[in-house]
């Protein structure tokens, strides 16, 4: 089976500062596969998602990215959003005056025009959100916010679930989606995670916890040390995480060098 | 460090070439080809008596004309604002121009030029008494509404050629006509009330106005109407090097209520064209007064070349106790904008409200804003202002908020916000706040900021396009602006916040 996202190599610096956050980094993920990274605070994680997700302030030194065979790190942001590449954010950005629905019609109207698709009408666009914020048990008022103004953490995180059920992509990255969630909102979001999961679908699961792993159960953990993958295994390694910490690895972070 | 300048250099050039297409975006650029009167170049008193004699206006009107034109001889133009305006020749420019055919007022729409016709339903305002302007969308598609009856008066260069549903608003009472059928049918209402809010010599466009004008609209709302839709005044200039100066005065009897809209667009030309408006409201007891205006006159093109210099006195005497206006103003067109719709609080209990959007991109200037003056007894006002500045633009908000020693309890309260996008554009704020009244309170905010990097990468990964999300974020940032807005025009507006930030974004 070919690869739906491979990463060769990968090599990022920061624009604005001299400085290398991901050293030298691979990673192969095919389709309906689920991939976890743990990692301490700083490692790269989100820099990792947001280089993948096309955002600007990063050079890339050297290495490759290929999505179904083609080059990533070409397109736009919004052509990968388009190409079914969607980043749950660990903090999700408020937009204030731009109500949600708004915002939400606009994305998936948007996708659907760069794929040459017919823009859904209103009813039919409001029947499919309405079903999903159901499910999610997000309200109707919450609905009627501007995108993430005045929600709580917890909110955001589900909101962004929501997002991820309507434009329906690929490949999605969750960064951290579990930090900030209650129980009943963590089953919540698994349940929306594994409903919305497929034989297609792949996913990047960032988290500090080896608690949404129970839920969302992954096929592979690697452990991201200094901007690099230093351990992969499977969910028996999350659990070791929590047990010891990621003393094992920080030496293997630097024997790489 | 050299990659990253290389990176930013690509950068500006990409910006520089979409900001190059922008001259193409102005959608409302073509010109309509139909024969034209012109009054001989310059300006002296023969062209003040001939503008006059070409409306047939009665001496007292010639009068005050001429009274205003020796006014203006005297004064200087003001140079306070912060804007860059190169000198204006007013010895070179025509101060009068009409369709030839036009020489006899048509009597009905069905007279009028079909060229004219034409011209304005290419513009979206067909002139029929149809129930809605054209170019609105429906936001629900699944909630048809019956569309609200808009009535528009359409002025084309000097003259106005037509207005809709005159007979259907006179029978409710509300006078709507041109303001140079007015003076000749309504001479006591006109005698009354013009030149009463905005006195002849108020300032120097102002009073260059009185002498020149040459049409605009008219509006009469008697005591306890309510009018039964919404009024509108479509100017339009077509012809080359030629000023376009329009008087408009909306008297709003006790008890009434009337919702006035105005738009405004140009051919796009090289050359720069003067357009010096006056508008006078005058509110009675009770009355309230909404107007809103979406002026897109032709802001030149990337370089700065062309467009309307944009010198315009609106003003509000909330004269009647309980009196009540509203200011909303979309400010995207011209390349040079002047202009201050302000309040005069007189009676007790009365409010002004100015809500203003303001977007300069290119090479535009702007300086706007509003007077609140608080005169009466318990008066409030609300102002609103929202700058949006992209390109080499500048874009300049001043406000005057005073509250006089007989004002009591007064209260003002100034929301002014300036959106920034790219590093080359300017964004300014000028309140001026005297208050002589201890019981009054005024408060001030402001805000300046820069499009929002995250912000703009949160639209972008859900699939939207870099210039789609500009227009999304700004249109979030004006909402409250857009929201003061009757819903016909607020569809407009939306879309033409986005068409003028288009290519502002590299
Ligand atoms: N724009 C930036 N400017 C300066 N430093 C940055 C920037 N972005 C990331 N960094 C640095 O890069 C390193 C990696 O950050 P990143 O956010 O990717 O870590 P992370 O693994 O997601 O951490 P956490 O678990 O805390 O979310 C950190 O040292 C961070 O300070
Ligand atoms: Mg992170």
């Amino acid at each position: 089976m070919a690869n739906m996202l491979n990463i060769d190599d990968l090599k990022v610096s920061l624009e604005e500062e001299e400085k290398q956050i991901i050293k030298g980094l691979s990673l192969s993920i095919n389709p309906g596969e689920v991939h976890a990274i743990m990692g301490p605070n700083g490692s790269g994680k989100s820099t990792l998602s947001s280089v993948l997700a096309g955002k600007d302030g990063y050079i890339i030194d050297s290495g490759t990215v290929n999505f179904d065979g083609s080059d990533l790190l070409e397109a736009e942001v919004e052509e990968r959003a388009a190409l079914g590449i969607f980043m749950a954010f660990q903090y999700p950005i408020e937009i204030p005056g731009v109500g949600n629905m708004n915002f939400l019609r606009t994305a998936l109207n948007s996708q659907r025009k760069t794929r040459g698709q017919e823009e859904l009408n209103a009813a039919d666009f409001l029947k499919l959100v309405r079903g999903i914020a159901k499910d999610l048990e997000i309200s109707d008022e919450m609905m009627k916010r501007p995108v993430n103004v005045g929600a709580s953490g917890g909110e955001k995180k589900r909101n962004e679930i929501l997002q991820m059920c309507l434009l329906e992509p690929r490949f999605v990255i969750l960064d951290e989606t579990d930090s900030g969630l209650d129980v009943d909102a963590m089953k919540l979001v698994s349940k929306g995670v594994n409903n919305f999961s497929s034989s297609s679908r792949s996913f990047l699961v960032i988290t500090h916890y080896q608690r949404l792993l129970n839920y969302i159960v992954p096929d592979f953990v690697h452990i991201m040390v200094d901007g690099r993958i230093v351990k992969t295994g499977d969910k028996a390694l999350a659990l070791h995480v929590e047990e010891t910490g990621y003393k094992d690895f920080l030496q293997l972070g630097k024997e790489k060098h | 460090m050299t990659d990253n300048y290389e990176v930013r250099d690509v950068i500006d050039k990409e910006t520089l070439s979409t900001v190059k297409s922008v001259g193409d975006t102005y959608k409302y650029g073509f010109s309509t080809d139909i024969e034209t009167e012109y009054a001989p170049l310059g300006l002296n008193e023969d062209i003040v008596k001939l503008i006059s004699k070409k409306n047939n206006e009665p001496k007292w009107m010639l009068d005050w004309r001429l009274k205003a034109f020796n006014r203006w001889k005297k004064l200087k133009q003001p140079d306070w604002a912060l804007l860059e305006i190169p000198e204006i020749n007013f010895q070179n420019q025509y101060y009068y121009a009409r369709p030839a055919n036009m020489k006899e007022k048509p009597k009905s729409l069905d007279e009028v030029d079909p060229k004219l016709l034409e011209t304005y339903s290419k513009l979206g305002i067909p002139l029929t008494e149809q129930k809605k302007l054209a170019g609105v969308i429906e936001e629900k598609p699944e909630e048809k509404s019956e569309g609200r009856k808009v009535a528009v008066d359409a002025v084309f260069d000097s003259v106005s050629v037509g207005t809709t549903f005159k007979e259907e608003l006179k029978s409710a009472g509300v006078i709507f006509c041109s303001i140079s059928e007015a003076i000749k049918e309504y001479p006591d209402l006109v005698k009354k009330y013009l030149g009463s809010v905005v006195p002849i010599s108020d300032n120097f466009f102002a009073c260059l106005n009185a002498a020149v004008f040459s049409d605009g609209s008219f509006v009469y709302i008697p005591e306890g109407v309510r009018c039964p839709m919404e009024l509108s005044t479509y100017f339009r200039i077509n012809a080359e090097n030629t000023g376009q100066f329009e008087r408009t005065l909306i008297i709003a009897d006790e008890k009434s209520y009337v919702s006035y809209l105005e738009g405004c667009t140009a051919p796009q030309r090289d050359e720069s064209q003067l357009h010096a408006a006056v508008v006078e409201l005058v509110i009675l007891d009770d009355a309230e007064i909404k107007y809103s205006t979406v002026q897109n006159w032709f802001p030149g093109d990337e370089n700065g070349v062309g467009g309307i210099y944009n010198f315009v006195t609106k003003r509000a005497d909330c004269r009647g106790r309980n009196s009540k206006v509203m200011w909303t103003q979309v400010e995207t067109g011209s390349a040079i904008t002047w202009k201050y719709p302000s309040c005069v609080l007189k009676g007790d209990n009365s409010s002004g409200e100015f809500y203003s959007i303001a977007i300069t991109n290119n090479m535009q200037q702007a300086d706007t804003g509003t007077k609140m003056i608080h005169l009466g007894k318990n008066t409030n006002s609300r102002i609103v202002s929202k700058g949006i500045s992209a390109g080499k633009a500048q874009n300049t908000y001043r406000g005057l908020v005073q509250i006089g020693g007989r004002s009591q309890n007064s209260r003002n309260f100034t929301q002014c916000d300036s959106l920034l996008i790219g590093n080359k554009c300017g964004a300014h704020t000028v309140p001026y706040i005297e208050v002589n009244n201890s019981s009054a309170r005024a408060e001030h905010e402001a805000t300046t900021s820069k499009v929002d990097e995250d912000q703009l990468f949160y639209c972008m990964q859900r699939g939207i396009g870099e210039e789609d999300a500009v227009a999304l974020i700004v249109n979030g940032f004006c909402k409250e602006v857009l929201q003061a807005l009757p819903m016909e025009f607020a569809m407009e507006a939306q879309k033409l916040v986005a068409i003028s930030l288009e290519g502002s974004v590299g």
